[in-house]
């Protein structure tokens, strides 16, 4: 289980990113963060992940605080990140890199075959395309098999038809250890898509607007009318969070 | 696609001349000019006192190779840059990093070496001279000082450029300092650090003149010197083809031997 104890964030230039905001996530679940630009949400996952302490609050994962990166959490970014002087599976191998060597080359093996890039193994970085290399990016982050796998807009940088091809692919990934995974995105459709639980939080400062649940068999269909309907309630939702209180209305897709 | 195939032998005849102007191209300056002044002078239309012909250059430097001149002054200089360039990029390799790496560190050398790189190396030879005497150590000296410059300014300007979304994915591994070093910075600035040895090297192969011009008794420096004092231009240009082919002999095995270490860059490749 993890655990997010009223977590608050206040950066040196006085702005305060993230206020109070609690949340537990249970093991294998799936919850999305939507929310608009300066809301929080990648601060809270930079929070989760070690990256950046709290200024106050806690977080921890089955009791034990998170003060400084750990093994059981992984890391995807909105960019592949790969080391551009690395061979795709010397990359996939950086998390692992405490392993015997052969026990490293079957797991890098595994993780590119699950992603389906075992053929580029010995290529550059450069070589590949946006989607492959954050498919790559993804078998990094799973090949060390972590208990809690963190997603900050992992495919906002993709093109609509890769972007979809990655969000069933990351389903099909998820499957094989059923990771808790904490998705960050700004696209609602992304999040019905994947999500057990969709959290949308609001700016000034970043907490928590609502939680929704949405009840939809999956595989979930993009066109199917329950998921529009949710689509429209969840927007709804942004676009008020996205109006200061009794100010200005601000465009709804400003706030997407 | 057809269009290449049909055209293939023509291609192939103007593509041998094409790959032949390619390398070639940058050759046509020199021999001509060359060959212009040789046969100016052989026609007495100059007179080549002053300037020696590039024949007489070349024969002064066949006889000062058989007589076993040349090889000693060639050691002599040789030995010189290599020991200075390997003390200057020691010491820079190693401030650089430190300093890059670790702010208090910088904050501390900065800016004393800062303000040490302003003043021109040359004018440290009569303390060197002072200091380390008139023989071999005030000049590795002197040549590690102007290789040490380049160096450390080049590695911690690219240390402290290294993308922090990189860093970033090595704090996630949990990434020793060492290891965020042997994995992350140090692949990370080679590119910069490469250009930084060549400049090095080639302010090496400067500072080796200025060594020699202080009083040696061997190198190619000395052979300069002499050259004047004794009035043989010949042996002047001898010493500065010496120079030429040993400077861009050592440049490129620098750039041979980066090229490797570099094949992942995804690098702008000026058009044909």
């Amino acid at each position: 289980m993890l655990d997010l104890v009223s977590l608050s964030k206040r950066y040196p230039n006085g702005l305060l990113a993230l206020e109070g905001l609690s949340l537990s996530v249970a093991p294998g679940e799936i919850l999305a963060i939507v929310g608009g630009s300066g809301c929080g949400k990648s601060t809270l996952l930079r929070l989760i992940s070690g990256l950046d302490a709290p200024t106050s609050g806690r977080a921890s994962l089955d009791g034990t605080p998170l003060t400084a990166p750990r093994p059981e959490i992984g890391m995807v970014f909105q960019e592949p990140r790969l080391m551009p002087w690395l061979s795709i599976d010397d990359n996939v191998g950086f998390g692992i890199r405490h392993l015997p060597a052969s026990e490293q080359k079957s797991r890098i093996n595994e993780a590119l075959a699950r992603v389906g890039l075992a053929s580029h193994a010995g290529h550059w970085p450069r070589e590949l395309s946006g989607g492959q290399a954050q498919r790559v990016a993804l078998a990094r982050a799973l090949v060390g098999r972590p208990q809690v796998l963190l997603l900050d807009e992992p495919f906002s940088a993709l093109d609509a038809l890769t972007r979809a091809d990655l969000q069933d692919h990351l389903l099909e990934l998820w499957h094989y250890d059923r990771p808790t995974m904490i998705l960050v995105t700004h696209d609602i459709e992304e999040a019905l898509v994947l999500a057990d639980r969709i959290v949308v939080m609001q700016p000034n400062p970043g907490r928590i607007r609502v939680e929704v649940t949405p009840h939809l068999a999956r595989p979930r269909d993009r066109l199917d009318h329950e998921f529009q309907e949710w689509k429209y309630k969840l927007l709804a939702e942004l676009d008020h969070a996205s109006r200061p209180p009794g100010g200005e209305e601000l465009s709804p897709a400003a706030a997407i | 696609m057809s269009d290449l195939q049909e055209n293939a032998p023509v291609a192939s005849g103007g593509g041998g001349f094409a790959s032949l102007g390619r390398g070639g191209l940058g050759l046509i300056l020199p021999i001509g000019l060359a060959l212009g002044w040789e046969v100016a002078v052989a026609l007495h239309w100059a007179d080549g006192r002053l300037l020696p012909t590039p024949s007489k250059v070349f024969a002064t430097l066949w006889a000062l190779g058989v007589d076993g001149t040349l090889p000693g002054h060639l050691w002599a200089t040789l030995h010189r840059v290599a020991l200075g360039f390997l003390f200057g990029v020691t010491a820079g390799t190693l401030l650089g990093a430190v300093s890059g790496y670790w702010t208090l560190a910088r904050r501390l050398l900065d800016p004393t070496l800062q303000a040490l790189r302003n003043i021109p190396s040359i004018a440290w030879v009569p303390m060197f001279i002072l200091w380390f005497g008139i023989f071999e150590t005030s000049k590795v000296i002197l040549i590690a000082v102007g290789v040490f410059f380049p160096i450390y300014l080049a590695l911690t300007s690219a240390i402290l450029g290294v993308d922090r979304k990189l860093v970033e994915v090595g704090r996630i591994f949990r990434f020793s300092h060492r290891e965020m070093i042997t994995r992350i910075l140090l692949p990370a600035t080679l590119p910069s650090y490469i250009v930084s040895l060549r400049a090095g090297l080639g302010l090496g192969w400067m500072f080796v003149v200025a060594a020699e011009f202080m009083g040696a008794e061997e190198g190619l420096g000395f052979l300069l010197v002499d050259g004047q004092q004794t009035g043989r231009p010949a042996t002047i240009l001898a010493s500065i083809t010496a120079f030429a082919i040993l400077g861009k002999t050592t440049d490129w095995l620098l750039a041979l031997l980066s090229a490797r270490a570099l094949r992942w860059q995804d690098s702008f490749k000026p058009a044909e």
